[in-house]
């Protein structure tokens, strides 16, 4: 005993480094802290695979997830209702059209923002323009649907009574569904031009002035010089955040789109989603929980195609993947 | 001397275009502030512009002396406190030992967390799962149910293995700092910048975070203020202003300015780290 302890004490002395514990060595502290948000994934978003099993029964609450009955057609009863319902091309054309129509505007124009407020010199003018468009951001949907709906109020909202000097109807363009998609995708770049706009500002900091200076030699103006050394650096980065946004063509927000609808605008403004919630969740009604889990799996599925097919030719032509 | 003043010119345009493209951003908004102040006829009868026309404060008063609203205001503070915290306590204890090259599970937990990125289970599904757990309308179903952002744990891994140098931790582990202790001394401190950008993630999440609200909650009482917000902004189902249609219109003004200035009024104080927060996402993971 004695032995030990002052074996110990000339250890300390010579400030050998202590041992580190098993729980260090076998990385037992590292994997208790992970421990939480491992349990959480699991329960959150593995567990809930599970559930999609009910996309091939007829599901009831009494006899839960495994109980219930397997529909006919070998269990893809609901997928065959589903392709061949008669709102089942409606409904992908207006998802599609909402998801393009984002994907074209979304990942163009906060690159060309960029692109001009990088060449913006005065420090203060910067600061200002940039605080102003980050503003919108923090807006939440449904305020920012609310918005919406006074601005465009029939007769007197303040942007209907611009549309009526334009030679519009005075009619609220919120139940309008040929009004609806460019509102959609309008409000929504006043919302994100600023932010997304953050990622490309970040790398045109990082370009080379050399590229600039060389440039400046062979005689090329501002505007050339935009357009052949800063658009060609952020390309790359561009790319990658056009595949991830095509990865998600079909998850065209949900709340967004739920808030937007009006009686008026349906044709346009029903898509896959919040159809999903409206037979899941109906004001009248059983909810169709198998129906709905069908529909949303056909999306998910056709989601991963497009993110492999686009990630595929990406690799092929530019070099840029995910993976 | 030609070029040096084209050269100007360019810089006068492009900031004046940048400027006046700031100004349209900021019209919408403009208008609204001016219409929260402005008597409803006014309001009704489309008569405000950029400035408010019969100036009055009866709006607020309104708004302020309204039940529902405040309960879901006072809903929404206590839900985005405690789910921020708890929000950024996991994924700031994830990422760490997804940072460290020499943690076992690290390759596999990669895979475990990245997955969940292109496969879920959907909205049907997950509120299965939530009503199994018999979370349905309690304030778990509104702080737990999307409270960890796997993507967000890529970044803040990213952030220390970029930004962290292995030396400053192996010295700490010298000094007899256990794994936690490094963590919490040496790597928490070190990642204020993230750190920062996380929580305003999360503050903004949750206080603009309406889905969880209405897929699992069913008591007005439960209600957070986006919730409140959707009956009164868009199905116009709200109590405010009720039995006066004019007054029910510019309360609208109001409400979308109270329930949207705190967070306009904190992003300003977070900008110089979002930027580099984003910036950092966006860095390949």
């Amino acid at each position: 005993m004695a032995n030990i302890s002052t074996k110990l004490s000339e250890r300390d002395l010579i400030r050998k480094p202590k041992a580190r514990s098993l729980w260090s060595k076998w990385g037992i502290t590292l994997f208790l802290m992970a421990l939480p948000t491992i349990v959480y994934v699991f329960i959150f978003h593995y567990l809930p695979l599970e559930g999609l099993i009910i996309s091939f029964k007829d599901y009831n609450s009494f006899q839960g997830i495994w109980g219930s009955p397997w529909t006919e057609m070998g269990g893809f009863k609901h997928f065959h209702t589903f392709v061949t319902a008669p709102n089942f091309w409606t409904l992908v054309k207006n998802t599609l059209v909402l998801s393009v129509l984002s994907i074209v505007f979304n990942s163009t124009l906060p690159i060309l923002y960029a692109l001009f407020l990088n060449e913006v010199r005065f420090k203060w003018a910067k600061k200002t323009v940039q605080i102003i468009m980050y503003a919108p951001y923090f807006i939440s949907t449904v305020v920012m649907v609310g918005i919406l709906f006074v601005l465009f109020r029939a007769d007197t909202g303040s942007i209907t009574k611009i549309l009526v000097t334009l030679g519009f109807e005075g009619s609220s363009a919120m139940s309008n569904p040929k009004a609806f998609v460019a509102i959609y995708i309008i409000s929504g770049l006043w919302q994100g031009l600023g932010w997304w706009s953050i990622v490309y500002m970040g790398s045109l900091a990082n370009v080379d002035p050399n590229l600039h200076d060389a440039a400046k030699i062979d005689g090329a103006g501002r505007l050339r010089r935009i357009f052949s050394v800063n658009f060609p650096s952020i390309l790359p980065l561009a790319i990658i955040m056009l595949i991830m946004s095509i990865g998600n063509i079909l998850n065209v927000g949900f709340e967004k789109v739920y808030l937007m609808y009006t009686p008026g605008n349906s044709v346009a403004s029903e898509i896959i989603s919040t159809y999903v919630y409206r037979i899941s969740f109906p004001d009248y009604g059983l909810p169709q929980f198998s129906y709905a889990t069908a529909i949303g799996l056909f999306n998910s599925v056709i989601n991963i195609i497009i993110l492999v097919t686009a990630n595929f030719i990406s690799k092929k032509v530019s070099d840029n993947s995910l993976w | 001397m030609k070029r040096w003043n084209r050269e100007k010119v360019f810089d006068v345009v492009i900031t004046v275009i940048m400027l006046l493209v700031a100004l349209a951003f900021l019209l919408p908004l403009l208008n609204v502030l001016a219409c929260s102040f402005s008597s409803p006829e006014k309001v009704v009868a489309g008569e405000v512009g950029l400035f408010p026309v019969e100036f009055t404060v009866r709006g607020y008063q309104e708004v302020f002396a309204n039940d529902s609203l405040m309960r879901g205001f006072l809903n929404t503070l206590f839900y985005t406190f405690l789910g921020t915290v708890i929000q950024v306590t996991l994924q700031m204890l994830c990422a760490y030992p997804l940072s460290r090259p020499d943690f076992k599970g690290r390759k596999f937990l990669n895979i475990f967390l990245t997955l969940t990125m292109f496969i879920s289970g959907g909205m049907i599904p997950t509120y299965l799962l939530i009503s199994n757990l018999g979370m349905l309308d309690t304030i778990w179903a509104i702080i737990i149910p999307g409270c960890v952002s796997v993507f967000n744990i890529i970044v803040i891994r990213t952030y220390m293995q970029n930004s962290i140098p292995a030396e400053l931790q192996e010295a700490a582990r010298i000094d007899g700092c256990g794994d936690f202790q490094i963590f919490l001394r040496v790597v928490l401190p070190l990642c204020r910048p993230i750190l920062f950008v996380m929580v305003l993630y999360a503050i903004v999440g949750y206080w603009n975070n309406y889905f969880n609200a209405l897929l699992y909650i069913q008591s007005t009482d439960l209600y957070p203020l986006q919730r409140v917000l959707q009956d009164m902004l868009v199905t116009n189902s709200g109590s405010l202003g009720a039995g006066d249609p004019n007054l029910q219109e510019q309360l609208k003004y109001v409400t979308i300015i109270v329930s949207s200035l705190p967070l306009l009024v904190i992003y300003p104080f977070f900008q110089k780290y979002f930027e580099k927060g984003v910036v950092m996402g966006g860095v390949k993971g």
